[in-house]
């Protein structure tokens, strides 16, 4: 049995046939190919497959692709917009807040939704919004680093969430 | 030779775009045409005989292309341990087959009994569920103390006591027994350095292809070592010729130690591709990675410090038991040994020492290397006593070390420092950095805080850990004349292409480390030419010559020196060439920036000139032959031993137990620095690893062998609110035997952190006048709470 769904994934639609239990972040990897999503563990718990639903951050391991029928879906593959990197990935970089680069996507998606709705935050409210992502190379300091890179550079203006398009 | 001011910059890494963009390329990434997907039958006991297994039901599944049982591979190897330790009385180890899959009995929750192979993912995890395995359970052992005991259940039915062997380094026993009877003070502990699991966030994967036509296999695998794997799996256990055989080792999400070794499954679906003759792909699940990647540490130790009346440590005698699990892992059997004893001296010139090891199997996953392996353990031990003998001898924990420090020496006018356990150290100075760290802490200010802080009522604490590595990984005669069963050089080749530009192809393996930077910033200096003209290759067998891989903070100890031995032939064949060129002698050539000049003169030649004409030889020396591509071999003369200084500062929160880390210092010196910013990275990194140790991780079995705390939901490790920053500096001491005087940076943070943290909470608790010696990690709220009411 498999299931008609139309979603539409860094500014292109797609409609596929999926298996009701096919999770969102398999939908993304194995059959759209996007592989920047990342799955790191089997419970929801390490961030690594943090991608926007509706302009949101959301763990694409805790979905269904069936639930994100006629979603608007964000993933790291469609955060740089005509080969200009957006503020946190040039962060990523200027702060090595990256080393094997596996939890990276996840984390940047996840600082992408903090930053839209607190464009300053301090270190410590960057630190409780990684609380849904693992880093097991950086001990997360650079990533702080580089999260803060992007807040001072983003011309960021406080928007209603929903009205973001990343 | 000259640089062009690469080195000792902190230049931003070229390969961070592919990450940042989602281009990675990791192994579960790599889909191939025909694949087909694995999943494995895995046993729910720790220790079961296997009664029977039936794949009826789940042959008939959709989807399902194969299934094998371990009948189906009891006729091939196991995977084999590249480390042989020698009973005391000389006896071989005991080394147990450690099968592909288990036919007669299950020897840890997790060991495999069948492989399923199917069309998807999802019809091979349906089919594996329907296989019918009929289990005996059996009792287990999952305690190394209590696996030697008399009547303990057996892991491996030939191996007695369930030791693997017994073994001791250092002066004789009895002087050591005599110099601590005789100590005006001794410092005696029992601790448990407590398992930890790895935890690299990409879990291991596998994709294993074989070609009819050719006869060729294709392994991707998310290793630190790809021709290592190739070398084992081919030679030791599928007995397939090396040349037949390719493995690619694309980007890997993080190792800390856990994918240096040769995994069952590697092997198995490289059988099972060659049966099938489809490619086959498997990508552990996290409650997978929990229950098969090797674990690191397991240690229960006794250990008794002696000092003499002015405070010098007299001896130090240690006996460990450490747990290797139910199978031997590729370098298990070294952790506690050779890694570990070796390190006992410490930074302190403690004139006896003796250590004993009893290593032992249990019913649980088997232990290797993680982060700094070995090392980690042998500091927490020398860190946690030196501490406690302070607090005993109620005097300041820093001039206790103080009085104990082995001098500065720079291993060039002075000698090496050779050790009561073997080694002999290179360069150090440990003063330095202690007093460093010192400064940067604000050490006396902070003991009024701490006062202050105990007349209010509150807890504070400082702990002070100075460690010191054997990293470089490794001279291969001496560490062939341990046990080592392969040579641990590294391969460095240099391609100067025709129009100037540069590959190099390294045996190193980058799985965070960012060898694509650090090394071209190496190579870039050395030839006078563009970061940008250079390319640096790694992790394909078919693409690099030969290669040991990364760990033991290697890499460009060992890997960046056969890269340096190769530019220096590139530059002596260069110079011939210009000679030629330039119509003056070979000797008169000197090579800076770039340039081939003759001496004393402004006659030269550029390095792209010369590249151009190595492959295009129509005025070309007589004799010379064609082309500007070396490679070397580069073995080094002897380890290298980064040191440094970790400080602690906490707040126990009187009321739960909760500990606060307020700072962190760290002052390293892991010899000239290549590029300060990454090594600042992996600094951070090992030292939140440390920090997890000290204050949240730790696997726990119960007596049935079952992993209570398998999964990210169970298993605590730092999340980002729980760490502040981390306050770096460094000091340089260079490595006086390799070319670029570079020591390792890798492993450092978690070898030196973990005991700062727990010194700091029991001196926390000594200043609010609980006495307390030792609490276990990690050092949850509950256990601190605890300690403080007893």
């Amino acid at each position: 049995m498999s299931i008609k769904i139309s979603v539409t994934v860094n500014g292109v639609k797609h409609t596929d046939r999926v298996e009701p239990r096919l999770l969102l972040v398999h939908y993304l990897r194995d059959t759209l190919r996007l592989t920047g999503t990342h799955v790191g563990c089997d419970t929801s718990n390490c961030g690594a497959c943090t991608i926007h639903v509706n302009g949101k951050a959301t763990k694409s391991c805790t979905m269904l692709a069936v639930q994100a029928d006629k979603a608007r879906i964000t993933t790291i593959e469609g955060l740089a917009k005509d080969d200009k990197m957006h503020p946190l990935q040039e962060g990523f970089k200027e702060c090595h807040g990256l080393q094997c680069g596996f939890c990276t996507p996840g984390i940047i998606m996840t600082a992408a939704d903090l930053l839209q709705h607190n464009p300053k935050p301090s270190e410590e409210e960057i630190r409780l919004a990684l609380e849904g992502n693992y880093c097991r190379c950086t001990g997360y300091h650079n990533i702080v680093k580089a999260i803060q890179f992007a807040a001072d550079t983003m011309k960021a203006t406080k928007k209603p969430r929903k009205e973001v398009v990343l | 030779m000259s640089t062009n001011g690469y080195i000792g910059k902190s230049v931003k890494r070229v390969e961070d775009k592919r990450f940042i963009t989602g281009m990675g390329r990791y192994t579960d990434d790599i889909i191939l045409p025909q694949q087909t997907y694995a999943s494995f039958v895995r046993s729910p006991y720790a220790h079961a005989k296997i009664l029977s297994v039936d794949i009826s039901a789940a042959k008939a599944m959709p989807g399902v292309v194969a299934i094998y049982t371990g009948a189906d591979v009891a006729d091939v190897n196991g995977v084999p341990c590249g480390w042989q330790v020698n009973f005391k009385n000389g006896d071989t180890m005991k080394e147990p087959k450690h099968p592909l899959l288990v036919a007669d009995k299950a020897r840890h929750t997790g060991d495999a009994v069948a492989i399923v192979i199917a069309e998807s993912q999802a019809e091979a995890v349906d089919a594996a569920q329907a296989v019918n395995v009929e289990y005996e359970e059996l009792p287990c052992v999952v305690n190394a103390s209590e696996a030697v005991r008399a009547g303990a259940p057996l892991v491996h039915q030939e191996v007695p006591n369930n030791i693997c062997y017994d073994w001791t380094l250092g002066n004789p026993i009895a002087d050591v027994d005599a110099a601590i009877y005789g100590a005006a003070h001794v410092t005696s502990l029992e601790f448990i350095n407590q398992r930890l699991v790895p935890n690299a966030i990409e879990p291991r994967s596998y994709n294993s292809s074989y070609e009819v036509s050719t006869d060729k296999y294709t392994l991707y695998t998310s290793t630190q070592n790809p021709h290592l794997i190739r070398l084992l799996m081919c030679a030791f256990v599928l007995g397939i010729p090396e040349h037949k055989v390719r493995v690619v080792g694309p980007d890997v999400g993080g190792g800390f130690g856990s994918k240096i070794y040769h995994y069952t499954e590697e092997a198995l679906l490289t059988w099972c591709t060659r049966k099938i003759k489809r490619p086959v792909k498997w990508t552990e699940t996290r409650s997978e990675a929990f229950q098969t990647d090797a674990h690191g540490r397991d240690h229960i130790t006794k250990a008794d410090m002696g000092f003499d009346a002015d405070g010098k440590i007299v001896a130090l005698r240690v006996k460990t038991y450490a747990n290797l699990g139910a199978y031997l892992s590729t370098f298990s059997t070294c952790i506690p040994t050779y890694l570990h004893g070796t390190l006992l001296q410490g930074l302190y010139t403690t004139p006896k020492i003796n250590i004993e090891v009893t290593a032992v199997f249990t019913h649980t996953t088997a232990v290797d290397a993680y982060r700094g392996a070995g090392r980690p353990e042998a500091t927490y031990l020398l860190e946690r006593l030196i501490d406690l003998a302070a607090h005993e001898m109620n005097v300041d924990p820093v001039e206790l070390r103080f009085k104990n420090f082995i001098p500065p020496f720079d291993g060039v006018t002075q000698p090496g420092y050779q050790t009561q356990v073997a080694l002999q150290y290179d360069s150090g100075n440990y003063e330095g950095v202690l007093k460093k760290g010192l400064e940067m802490l604000g050490y006396e200010n902070f003991r009024k805080e701490q006062k202050e802080a105990a007349n209010n009522g509150k807890l504070l604490g400082v702990g002070f850990s100075t460690y010191i590595e054997a990293c470089g990984i490794a001279p291969s005669a001496v560490v062939g004349s341990l046990g080592a069963r392969a040579g641990l050089y590294e391969v460095g080749q240099v391609r100067v292409q025709p129009t100037g530009k540069v590959s190099v192809y390294t045996g190193s393996h980058s799985h965070g480390q960012g060898h694509e930077t650090t090394f071209a910033q190496v190579v870039a200096d050395k030839l006078g030419i563009s970061m940008d003209d250079v390319e640096i290759v790694h992790g394909d067998s078919e693409a690099v010559a030969f290669g040991m891989g990364t760990y033991g903070s290697r890499s460009l100890a060992v890997g960046g020196s056969a890269i340096i031995k190769s530019i220096e032939k590139i530059i002596e064949k260069g110079k011939k060439i210009a000679a030629h060129k330039l119509e003056a002698n070979a000797d008169d050539i000197e090579f800076a920036s770039g340039k081939f000049t003759v001496k004393g003169t402004d006659k030269s030649v550029g390095f792209g000139d010369v590249a151009l004409t190595a492959y295009v030889p129509h005025h070309y020396p007589a004799g010379l032959e064609p082309g500007l591509d070396f490679s070397s071999f580069y073995d080094p003369a002897n380890f290298t031993y980064p040191f440094g200084c970790h400080i602690a500062v906490v707040e126990v929160e009187k009321e739960t137990g909760k500990v606060k880390l307020k700072r962190f210092v760290s002052v390293d010196d892991v010899g000239n620095v290549i590029n300060p910013m990454i090594v600042e990275g992996q600094i951070h990194g090992g030292v939140v690893q440390g920090i997890g140790q000290a204050l949240y991780e730790g696997a726990v079995y119960d007596n049935n062998g079952q992993l209570t705390n398998g999964s990210y939901m169970d298993y605590c490790m730092p999340r980002a609110d729980d760490i502040p920053m981390i306050e770096t500096a460094g000091q340089v001491t260079p490595c006086p035997h390799n070319p670029l005087g570079v020591k390792g940076a890798g492993e450092a943070g978690a070898i030196g952190s973990t005991p700062a943290v727990v010194n700091a909470v029991i001196d926390a608790l000594w200043s609010g006048g609980h006495k307390v010696r030792d609490i276990r990690m990690p050092l949850t709220s509950e256990r601190v709470w605890q300690a403080m009411k007893n």
